[in-house]
């Protein structure tokens, strides 16, 4: 287990290193120059040079890199261009929220996503089998921005059972959460629904029938268990791609994430911040992959025999 | 909560008992934003939240009258002007302190606008203060200080200039001439624009990063009955549609970003309309530069012919009617505009005609730069299309601001460049800014801001004769000088004005005061002037 961790860190490390590499080269070769941007409209030509000159953008792209790996190895991910605040001190400020909608939203998704699994399996080809998986594919398909606007109109401004906007008490987290549930809750839907079928077919659950075995026991105790693997799986998708930032849903409820930071990072070719933001969710996604494989083995003795 | 109730029942008590002049009401409101607030640092903050913001937590030598552009002295009490125009002398106002308490002194002065031009501090301001002897070697680095800018006591801060500049005044009045104290500075370091220390109308409270910045009114500023409220919240990070929809439920006082197109109409033909809706003119124009060092565009006939195939009122219309066709540079509230201008009418026939003379009957190709930003892409549309009426077939790139910025300024890039998003809205209300930068030799430059590439040196001339008229009393005949070069500058067509834009902020309906200070020609919001009713 210890070694599996180990090799782990160490690729993840290397992962690291190359999106590290690949995303510096892509924001250098991007026609917008930063100095500019900065020096403003009524800049001399002198101080653009200048300023580019402070930023160390007039250095060669290797020598740029290699200042930005040093100082990544002390843990210093360089202050931003437009804010002038360190990319650490913005990204831990935004952190908590993010990981907070990330949780809830993870939480959401399974939930619906296993209860209407199981019931579109148990009635597989009938009608709520059809009904639920014609649901879940209006919800994966259906744009972030109107879902959220809708359960905003709905239930915050028509009914006023949650706060329209804003970050603090638990009351904030559930529209986002639930938007963010309704729309990911299809796949894991989809995906406990055909592990389902797969188990409920097995000779072990025949046997576990055939002997008399109440039907909930049936479902809960033997065949959910070991449909859950692909779920685990999933969810290590998910935090990584929750934690890049989900910034339709973080606009429209005005949730402090990372999301928005890098958004207007992008417009403002803030290159400390956008090289930030890609190497936390980089990590995330290496990190989520990682406590998946960990996960799966706890849950699944068969994998710890292995 | 109890607090506030507590003060307020204690409030109506008192007031029952005092004369209705003293009631001054006072009170804290909610403003939101879409965008993040990147910094309060006065040399760096440069977008138009920020803007108003700093304006409100620091002091300069010279402001304007809320509402107006009409310049008065500030942080300086009194001042001269030298008859050639060269030496600025301000007597600062006693007994003001920033909010650390010490004393504002000249040195603050000096110090501040040596911040703003100095490279280190990477910020937009440097450009402005060139008149000032002594700034190309502090810029270059070959000199400590700048040399024209002296204190020979605390209470005088006197400029030499190495040429007349009638905006100088201007210059001192917009931020990044704010007064900031050296200690807070170096203190703070780099964070400083998270940690401001100003002697404005406002100090900032707290901030929490990404999500509201808490401001609270300044007991001790030295304008009388200044501010108005107690203090303000801005809340960050809110999509507009939301921030409007809580404007009427009361949450918020101020929506920022103005009222998006869904919801316009119907704000705008409901009851309240005219308590919530400010739709202020503002100093901008909307254009379509024409690169004058580009073929076909090289061609005046051709630049001539573009700027009639466009229908400005059908453009006006996709921004919900909230603009003016425009046929000038100038927008109309500034000095200069000339009125009598009839500029290219819209002719269709005439166009195609001029494009026949210029020997392309069949049109031709060309590329239209614009910002992605909604709703430039829906504006660049509609200008193929009138182009395409003409046989001009054009080919749209809607990019992110700083890729634009960049191919207008690179030279022989960009032949056309929609200017919505990026340009231009005036520093400081006088024709003067909408030259240099914009239409000069000296913005004609890589990376610069004359994406017409237009370097017309009998121009430039005749704009630093106009910017040498610094005697208020010629104020006129200035105007008249730059009415002369703006109109002038139209005859060779470097751009297609499309329109002025005005600018729209929807506020609850217990704020008080007029549009003019909520939609300020120097501020956008003016905090300082803002009140509950």
């Amino acid at each position: 287990m210890i070694k599996l961790i180990a090799q782990r860190l160490a690729a993840s490390a290397l992962i690291l290193l190359g999106v590290a590499a690949i995303t510096f080269v892509l924001l250098y070769l991007l026609p917008a120059d930063p100095a500019v941007n900065l020096a403003g409209r009524s800049a001399t030509a002198q101080t653009v040079a200048n300023i580019r000159h402070e930023l160390g953008l007039d250095q060669p792209l290797l020598t740029q890199f290699l200042h930005y790996l040093g100082n990544l190895a002390q843990g210093n991910l360089g202050r931003s261009y437009t804010q002038k605040t360190e990319v650490v001190t913005l990204i831990l400020a935004r952190l908590p929220a993010t990981l907070i909608l990330m949780a809830a939203g993870i939480a959401v998704e399974v939930a619906l996503g296993l209860i209407f699994g199981v019931i579109a399996a148990l009635n597989r080809g009938g009608p709520v089998d059809r009904l639920v998986m014609a649901a879940c594919f209006v919800g994966v398909s259906a744009p972030q921005f109107v879902v959220a606007l809708l359960l905003l109109y709905v239930f915050a401004l028509m009914l006023g059972w949650f706060p329209m906007s804003g970050f603090g008490t638990a009351a904030h987290v559930v529209l986002p959460a639930l938007t963010l549930g309704v729309l990911g809750a299809g796949w894991y839907a989809r995906m406990v629904r055909s592990a389902m079928i797969d188990v409920l077919n097995q000779d072990y659950v025949r046997t576990a029938r055939a002997k008399g075995i109440s039907e909930r026991r049936v479902i809960f105790r033997h065949a959910l268990p070991n449909a859950l693997l692909p779920i685990i799986a999933m969810i290590g998708i998910d935090i990584g791609q929750f934690m890049s930032g989900v910034v339709v849903v973080e606009a429209v409820y005005g949730w402090p994430g990372i999301g928005q930071l890098v958004w207007q990072a992008i417009q403002q070719v803030d290159l400390p911040i956008i090289m930030g933001v890609t190497l936390v969710s980089a990590f995330a996604i290496v990190a989520g992959n990682l406590i998946a494989d960990l996960v799966a083995p706890l849950i699944d003795p068969r994998i710890r025999a292995r | 909560m109890m607090k506030n109730w507590l003060k307020r029942t204690a409030l109506a008590g008192c007031i029952a008992l005092l004369p209705l002049p003293a009631l001054a009401a006072g009170g804290t409101i909610t403003v939101t934003y879409k965008d993040d607030i990147a910094t309060l640092d006065p040399a760096i903050g440069y977008d138009w939240q920020n803007w108003s913001m700093i304006k409100s937590l620091f002091s300069r030598l010279m402001d304007y009258t809320p509402g107006t552009d009409t310049l008065v002295p500030s942080l300086a009490e009194s001042f001269t002007v030298a008859p050639d125009g060269l030496t600025y002398t301000f007597v600062l106002r006693k007994g003001v302190k920033f909010s650390n308490g010490r004393d504002v002194v000249a040195g603050d002065v000096k110090y501040s606008i040596e911040r703003a031009v100095n490279p280190k501090t990477q910020g937009p301001g440097a450009g402005f203060f060139g008149a000032i002897a002594g700034f190309d070697d502090f810029s270059a680095g070959k000199a400590e200080t700048i040399t024209g800018i002296e204190t020979p006591d605390d209470g005088t801060v006197i400029f030499k200039l190495s040429r007349p500049d009638a905006t100088f005044l201007h210059v001192l009045a917009i931020n990044f001439s704010s007064v900031v104290p050296k200690e807070a500075v170096e203190a703070a370091g780099a964070d400083f624009g998270k940690k401001p220390v100003g002697s404005g109308a406002f100090v900032l409270k707290d901030w929490v990063i990404g999500q509201k910045l808490t401001f609270e009114k300044n007991p001790n500023f030295y304008v009388k009955d200044t501010p108005k409220i107690d203090g303000f919240t801005v809340e960050i990070g809110q999509e507009p549609l939301v921030a409007v929809l809580r404007l009427q439920k009361g949450e918020v006082d101020i929506a920022g970003d103005g009222i998006p197109p869904a919801k316009f109409l119907e704000i705008k033909n409901g009851p309240d309309a005219k308590d919530i809706i400010i739709d202020g003119e503002q100093l901008q124009t909307g254009y379509v530069t024409l690169n004058t060092q580009v073929k076909p565009l090289d061609d005046l006939k051709v630049r001539q012919a573009l700027n009639m195939a466009i229908n400005k009122e059908k453009i006006t219309r996709i921004v919900n009617g909230r603009a003016t066709p425009a046929n000038q540079v100038l927008p109309p509230l500034m000095p200069g505009y000339n009125a009598a201008y009839k500029g290219y009418a819209y002719d269709v026939k005439k166009a195609k005609a001029l494009l026949a003379e210029a020997g392309h009957k069949d049109g031709f190709s060309t590329v239209l730069y614009a910002s992605s930003t909604d709703p430039n892409p829906r504006i660049a549309q509609a200008i193929q299309q009138d182009l395409a009426a003409i046989g001009v077939k054009v080919e749209i790139k809607a990019l992110a601001n700083p890729n634009v910025i960049a191919a207008g300024g690179t030279k022989g890039e960009a032949p056309m460049v929609w200017s919505g998003g990026m340009a231009w809205i005036a520093d400081f209300p006088d024709p003067s800014n909408f030259y240099g930068p914009i239409l000069g030799c000296a913005g004609a430059i890589q990376g610069g801001w004359n994406w017409s590439w237009y370097c017309n040196e009998a121009m430039d001339k005749r704009a630093v004769a106009a910017d040498s008229i610094s005697d208020p009393a010629k104020k006129d005949e200035r105007a008249a000088a730059w009415k002369g070069i703006f109109t002038d500058i139209m005859a060779d067509a470097p751009w297609i004005p499309v329109f002025n834009e005005r600018r729209v902020v929807a506020k609850s309906k217990r704020m008080g005061g007029a549009g003019n200070i909520y939609v300020d020609p120097t501020r956008v919001i003016n905090y300082d002037a803002i009140f509950i009713k």
